[in-house]
């Protein structure tokens, strides 16, 4: 609360816009009926309660919570509660990131922690901004619909004393009777979709009420899309598959590397399709000095929406992801997973199969990767690799790099090791990654090899060979259900929608009076008031209104046109609310809460 | 024409249009200077001048005598109407270059890095221009030319890259609407955020006591007057921004599986955009209003800016095409 009265006392200090009884003047009352509407006002700064009670404190502090002051503060704070989550790597995207920072930065990452900024848009914290702004949000809106119903309803507010007095004026004389005058001023406005009501000798007539529907709709929106997001993290599941050439992925927990379900998420939901990965397809440029680029990928899949369902056929590509049963299925990432048999000490066949390598590069694909090899007998074998896909050496002749993305010479270069791999000590292994390097895996003296395709390295230990047979590759799969996805794009459109119309209509009232003069003649007054800049709508329907009544001594209408940028076109809602110089009214509209 | 010829065309217009816009930049700090008048005894001032030099030629006088009316003549050249036209001739081979750009690659020539911040500066100039048109705002010209200038000197010296296909990730439709719209968003902003500097700029000058009739601020509006122009082009540009932010969603969706996943760019288009709202809700709010909501809409500029730049070079993410 104390910095919300620190706040308080800024903004008291620097209201010189908002009028003081004594500015209004004696006018007040008639200027009432013309207090410009739906403008927005600041917080009402009342006295602090005082021995109210907690009702009377519970009003307070929702008052509080739902004034433009409040609802800007909290605006600030998620705007400043989101940057940290570009700064330090963050659980939701980058777990492995978060492990690296933690051993970088031993002393300050658990206290980073205990503020949640590795989870920021998980943290209790950020909920608790949100929650408050959308809180905030619907009690201004919610009472501020029903208003706008009402005064949708309702009669346009009777005519001024003294239409010159308001922004837009103009006055005429004409020969016609003032029930003449009146009857084609309904019948004008009407035309213009103005909602008219005729008072005594005057009309009154107001339209443009989507601009405040429009801003109303924008932020029920955002409420819609709050909700929408919370029902796809709920209800919805994520998880990324890696998919070998000629391997195949059923729609099962066991068999995802990486599964988040929704909290209401059960994974008898799960739809039951399956897939094949009959072949991935890269595309690199091949000339110029974007060579290696890569321009294309597909995947060619084989799917079944349900085990006994026909098999489809499917061109998977980035940007165009596979619809299975509410279910959808993208092609991430690839890589290259070459082909190995290992034999073991005794001669057999111990490991037998396309192993994935992790890309160290994009532009070459150059790759590493590990083989474990946990049957060998006698001793278990491992080996670490690197994969050129067109190997080459450097211009020294000292390294051997890859050129090109594409395999059109690869190359793996391998180094053995034997003893234990530490797989039966129940920790869970990275399949990219040796641990016990040095302790309990040994290196194998001359387990050096670089290797074509084809080739086979007998380990000069005589533990066992090892044959490179090839090279597949592999892609990775995301496989997502999001029941608010829907939802979502329909609240993201509405909302846009919104914002266009709130800042295009503006409401405005026009109201004529009609009077005898002395001479016979009828003496026309016509008044506008708009929200914002005037449009030039009010001297069309002066216009208009003269018609047949040349040569009468009209005055000008006097719309307030300012020199440079007083076009119309100014679409800021509640801008010139201080225009009228007016701060109580008539209209049930007339009262909205403080904040769009 | 060949797809080397075509890219070595924009390379040239990129040229040009540097230089024109170099050129219209100092016309317009000309014209700041010493143009004409705005202010009706400027005017007359100037009038009195033409008379002077009417007067001239009805005299029999030397060569050397007659030197000073040519001296005024040329002090009286049309600054403004140079820098304007220098700025739409610039304007057109700035329109070459994303032309021919876009037809040697065969695609919407926003796919890199210099060619996304190449299509800012047009759109920025593209909204000055409209600006120019519709509110007579010449006294922006310097402002909105300098960030093109050094927007297309960034582009050239650090951004710069050839011709060439896009990554499989950017190579959808969603390219030609996103991004567009994120581009003409952020050219926008820049127009306003050029008005909300000036509106500073001026407010502090007024306040500090009246302004001389010869000074660059008396041909700079009112206060009034440009905060209204910073408003109304933020007011243009807001829902640009947000149809970019949720077209971006929708690209997200098909192509990463995610709708919104907190990405750097993702989280600061969501930054910007809060605090462009706020901006738009202060300045709907009396206690707000003026000089705390132009510092807002600057903290929000300087947001759009991080945006392009800080995210792209600093962090790693999904938007990172450099």
């Amino acid at each position: 609360m104390a910095e919300t009265d620190t706040e308080r006392a800024k903004a008291e200090k620097t209201t010189p816009d908002e009028p003081t009884p004594d500015q209004a003047g004696p006018d007040r009352v008639e200027e009432a009926a013309t207090a410009t509407p739906a403008g927005r006002r600041p917080a009402e700064e009342g006295p602090r309660p005082r021995g109210i009670g907690p009702i009377g404190w519970l009003r307070w502090a929702w008052r509080q919570l739902t004034t433009m002051r409040t609802a800007l503060i909290l605006l600030f704070m998620v705007a400043l509660g989101a940057i940290p989550s570009s700064f330090l790597p963050q659980r939701a995207q980058a777990p492995e990131k978060v492990d690296v920072y933690f051993q970088q930065h031993k002393a300050l990452a658990p206290w980073l922690d205990r503020f949640s900024l590795f989870d920021v848009f998980a943290a209790p914290w950020f909920a608790a901004i949100y929650i408050l702004l959308f809180v905030s949000l619907a009690g201004c809106v919610v009472p501020r619909l029903v208003k706008h119903f009402q005064a949708m309803r309702a009669q346009p507010p009777a005519a001024p004393r003294n239409l010159t007095r308001l922004p837009q004026s103009a006055t005429f004389e004409t020969s016609r009777t003032p029930d003449e005058v009146l009857a084609e001023a309904k019948a004008l406005l009407r035309k213009r979709r103005f909602r008219v009501a005729e008072g005594k000798g005057a009309v009154a007539s107001e339209k443009g009420y989507a601009g405040e529907l429009g801003n109303l709709l924008f932020h029920l929106a955002l409420l819609g899309l709050l909700f929408s997001l919370g029902v796809g993290n709920l209800f919805g599941y994520r998880g990324d598959v890696l998919l070998r050439e000629g391997s195949s992925f059923a729609n099962t927990l066991a068999q995802y590397d990486q599964f988040k379900p929704g909290r209401a998420f059960s994974t008898n939901e799960l739809a039951p399709f399956s897939i094949t990965l009959d072949d991935f397809q890269a595309k690199y440029e091949l000339k110029g000095d974007k060579r290696g680029q890569a321009t294309d990928f597909h995947a060619s899949i084989t799917y079944r929406d349900t085990p006994t369902s026909a098999s489809k056929h499917y061109n998977l590509k980035v940007n165009h992801p596979l619809e299975i049963g509410g279910t959808k299925l993208y092609l991430l990432g690839h890589g290259y997973a070459p082909q190995f048999t290992v034999r073991d000490g005794k001669g057999q066949v111990a490991y037998r199969g396309a192993v994935p390598f992790l890309p160290q590069n994009s532009r070459t694909l150059q790759s590493e990767g590990v083989i474990k090899v946990p049957d060998a007998q006698p001793d278990q074998l491992a080996f670490y690799a690197i994969l050129w896909p067109t190997a080459t050496a450097t211009t020294d002749g000292k390294q051997i790099i890859s050129e090109f993305p594409g395999a059109l010479r690869p190359v793996v270069s391998i180094v053995g090791f034997k003893g234990d791999l530490g797989l039966d000590s129940g920790n869970a292994q990275s399949v990219y990654q040796l641990e016990g390097i040095g302790k309990t895996l040994i290196p194998i003296k001359g387990g050096e090899k670089l290797m074509e395709p084809g080739e086979t390295f007998k380990l000069p230990d005589g533990s066992g060979s090892i044959t490179f047979d090839g090279l597949k590759e592999w892609t990775s799969l995301s496989v997502n259900h999001d029941p608010g996805r829907m939802p979502a794009l329909i609240a993201a459109v509405l909302a846009i929608l919104g914002v266009i119309t709130s800042f295009t209509v503006r409401r405005r009232r026009v109201w004529v009076r009609a009077s005898a003069a002395e001479d016979g003649r009828t003496v026309v007054h016509v008044g506008g008031l708009t929200l914002g800049n005037p449009t030039p709508e009010f001297d069309d329907v002066v216009t208009a209104l003269r018609g047949d009544s040349q040569g009468s001594d009209a005055s000008e209408p006097t719309t307030p046109v300012s020199e440079e940028t007083g076009t119309p076109g100014d679409a800021s809602p509640g801008d010139k609310s201080e225009q009228s110089g007016a701060e109580t009214s008539t209209s049930a509209a007339d009262d909205p809460s403080d904040k769009e | 024409m060949q797809t080397a010829d075509l890219a070595n065309m924009s390379d040239k217009l990129m040229l040009s249009t540097v230089v024109l816009y170099i050129v219209a930049v100092v016309a317009y700090a000309a014209d700041l200077g010493f143009g004409r008048r705005r202010q009706p005894a400027a005017v007359v001032r100037t009038e009195a001048k033409v008379l002077v030099g009417a007067d001239g030629p009805d005299e029999t006088v030397t060569e050397v005598v007659a030197a000073p009316p040519a001296e005024d003549d040329r002090r009286r050249i049309d600054w403004a109407r140079l820098a304007v036209v220098l700025n739409v001739l610039g304007w057109a081979a700035h329109l070459g270059v994303i032309l021919s750009r876009g037809l040697a690659a065969h695609r919407w020539p926003w796919g890199n890095m210099y060619e996304f911040l190449t299509a800012i500066a047009f759109a920025a100039v593209t909204a000055y221009l409209v600006v120019l048109a519709r509110y007579k705002a010449r006294f922006l010209g310097a402002f909105v030319m300098v960030a093109a200038v050094i927007a297309l000197g960034v582009a050239n010296i650090w951004l710069y890259d050839s011709v060439g296909p896009v990554t499989p990730a950017l190579n959808s439709y969603w390219i030609a609407i996103h991004v567009t719209a994120a581009i003409i968003a952020t050219g926008s902003f820049t127009v306003a955020g050029a008005a909300t500097i000036m509106y500073l700029l001026k407010s502090r000058r007024e306040a500090a006591g009246p302004i001389p009739e010869q000074s660059v601020w008396s041909r700079v509006p009112g206060v009034e007057a440009l905060d209204r122009l910073a408003l109304r082009v933020t007011t243009f540009a807001f829902p640009i921004w947000t149809a970019a932010i949720v077209m971006g969603a929708i690209w997200a969706d098909e192509a990463w599986g995610r709708y919104w996943g907190w990405d750097p760019k993702e989280t600061w288009s969501f930054v910007t955009w809060i605090a462009y709202a706020a901006f738009l809700h202060a300045r709907a709010t009396a206690g707000w209003k003026g000089r705390k909501a132009a510092v807002l809409s600057l903290v929000a500029f300087a947001c759009l800016i991080f945006n392009f730049f800080g995210v792209n070079y600093m962090f790693s993410g999904l938007h990172s095409y450099a």
